[in-house]
């Protein structure tokens, strides 16, 4: 974009000048965003990563090392891993009836689909507890149970690959499924070789969005585990716990583990969406 | 293209999966909670508490809501509509705070502003509480739904292009008056959108809150500390109705969202 000015006084009459806020303008809207998100956004975290490393890399190493930390960690990251695949299967799976399928109440199963989205997630906890608690009226009692927190973190990643797949599904040319199948090609065959390459992107992103949820999610588990440390106490619900016991280190020290992984997550989804770019 | 038997099974794993998690626990808890009637439910939610934890929630909500709109659209303006050093970087961070745990953000706020830092100290001296007050809220809700509103906007502003705007400079406009009568009107949905999805955040946010807030009853309380609070003191009716409430609220922001979503092609 180039910007052309002209000096009013040159002519007999005023040239319009063709202004883009640049140069002064520019700088001051660079320099106020800049300042605004490192007080908002930058500098908190990075008291987060200082408090951690204050004391080197022995204090750091040991505190997400103790047993309770070290076991909140570890579930975190199974039921992370657990979480995505189910949304990887389950998600595909719904938006493919959403989009291919045709029956009653499908406009409202669509609409449903953003609730745990909208819901706070001390609500979605409580929800889960009415149907799966200690009060179950179908005998299914999940609370401070592990497959409850499992639960829990389903229900707050549910709309992630649903979301991502469905548009991709739509937008899916129909004439080369067919032209397989005039070919003769098994209708696994089809979705396996032609349909899934074609999501497949579309699945990753969904995927490694409910992955970086699953791991950071706080509320929706909180009522249902009951902080049962070794048992069903997740990373973020230690770190919660560490932090009302004033041990700011070792709260710093986890949730330094969660902002890497947090962060990781983040490079791959731009990673992926470069990589996808460049294939189109 | 699965035969009927396997779309009949494919939709009915659907289904049951949705029922299952979400429909079936949602609709016993407003069963449960309408069991006695809307009465027990009015009188919990007007309770002083309630009324209180309400007003909480609704002004951190309304104070978070505007930052986030000024900083989201502001923000969408510098990264759709110029190149500088470092821009790749600000577009990168500033979808840092969706993936931070609220806990994490809860801490961090108390590691720069707690009584322990020396400028939460500094600041305390001066008479400025951020940490267990107001201030402390609003800054962690505003961290947790900071880019909703920016990554609504900046895509649409990418689509319509520049040209429009500089026809409005070649006829001389400001630059408020083209961002008023032609930047913003191109928008409009995406910023509705945005700012829904900011309110739907703020009003249901827990974690960060909770870290910083310290809940206390009838001060920093908000509705979703309500909620939890209540339930630990086995006052379930209270814990159900506000729930029930909160859930209400959410279920009318996505209405207004499927509103607004059709428009914004058009």
């Amino acid at each position: 974009m180039t910007a052309t000015t002209a000096d009013p006084a040159a002519g007999p009459r005023p040239t319009p000048r063709l202004r883009r806020p640049g140069g002064a303008g520019l700088g001051l809207g660079v320099g106020l965003a800049t300042s605004y998100l490192s007080v908002v956004v930058l500098l908190p975290l990075a008291a987060i990563v200082a408090r951690a490393s204050g004391h080197g890399w022995g204090r750091f190493w040991s505190a997400v090392t103790t047993p309770e930390a070290a076991a909140a960690l570890r579930l975190t990251l199974v039921l992370g891993l657990l979480v995505a695949a189910v949304n990887a299967v389950v998600g595909t799976l719904i938006a493919w009836v959403l989009v291919r399928d045709e029956f009653p109440g499908k406009r409202v199963m669509d609409a449903i689909i953003d609730l745990p989205f909208a819901l706070p997630t001390i609500v979605a906890g409580l929800v889960l507890l009415a149907l799966y608690g200690t009060t179950s009226p179908v005998h299914l009692n999940l609370a401070y149970a592990r497959t409850g927190v499992m639960a829990a973190l389903l229900f707050v990643t549910l709309p992630f690959v649903v979301r991502a797949v469905q548009p991709v599904l739509i937008e899916l040319d129909r004439e080369m499924e067919e032209a397989a199948a005039s070919l003769g090609a098994e209708r696994f065959t089809i979705f396996r070789r032609i349909v899934l390459p074609n999501l497949l992107p579309a699945i990753a992103a969904g995927t490694a969005l409910a992955f970086a949820r699953a791991i950071s999610e706080f509320g929706a588990t909180v009522l249902i585990s009951g902080n049962l440390p070794f048992k069903t106490e997740v990373a973020s619900v230690q770190i919660f716990s560490q932090i009302e016991s004033d041990n700011t280190l070792a709260a710093a020290a986890v949730s330094t583990v969660l902002l890497l992984a947090a962060l990781a997550v983040l490079l791959a989804l731009q990673a992926m969406q470069r990589l996808g770019v460049r294939r189109a | 293209m699965p035969s009927r038997g396997g779309r009949g099974a494919l939709r009915a794993v659907a289904v049951g999966y949705l029922l299952a998690l979400l429909a079936l626990p949602l609709g016993l808890i407003c069963w449960r909670t309408f069991a006695n009637g809307a009465g027990p439910v009015w009188h919990a939610l007007t309770s002083a508490s309630a009324r209180h934890a309400l007003e909480v929630t609704g002004s951190v909500a309304v104070v978070a809501v505007v930052a986030n709109t000024l900083s989201g659209v502001g923000l969408a303006v510098l990264l759709v509509r110029h190149r500088f050093p470092g821009r790749r970087l600000l577009d990168a961070l500033v979808d840092l705070p969706l993936a931070v745990s609220p806990v994490v953000v809860g801490l961090a706020l108390i590691l720069v502003y707690g009584r322990t830092t020396g400028f939460g100290a500094w600041l305390a001296e001066h008479g400025v509480k951020v940490i267990f007050a107001l201030p402390g809220m609003v800054l962690a809700t505003v961290f947790v739904s900071l880019p909703l509103v920016l990554r609504e906007v900046a895509p649409v502003l990418e689509e319509v292009g520049i040209e429009q705007e500089q026809a409005a400079w070649t006829l001389g406009a400001s630059a408020a008056q083209a961002f008023r009568r032609v930047t913003l009107p191109a928008i409009r949905w995406a910023l509705a959108y945005g700012v829904v999805l900011t309110l739907a955040r703020a009003l249901g946010e827990y974690g960060a809150v909770a870290v910083v807030s310290g809940r206390l009853v009838g001060k920093t309380q908000t509705a979703t500390l309500f909620v939890e609070e209540r339930y630990q003191n086995f006052d379930q009716p209270a814990a159900y109705a506000m729930a029930v409430a909160l859930a209400a609220v959410a279920v009318g922001i996505l209405l207004v969202i499927n509103l607004l979503r059709p428009r914004e092609g058009s």
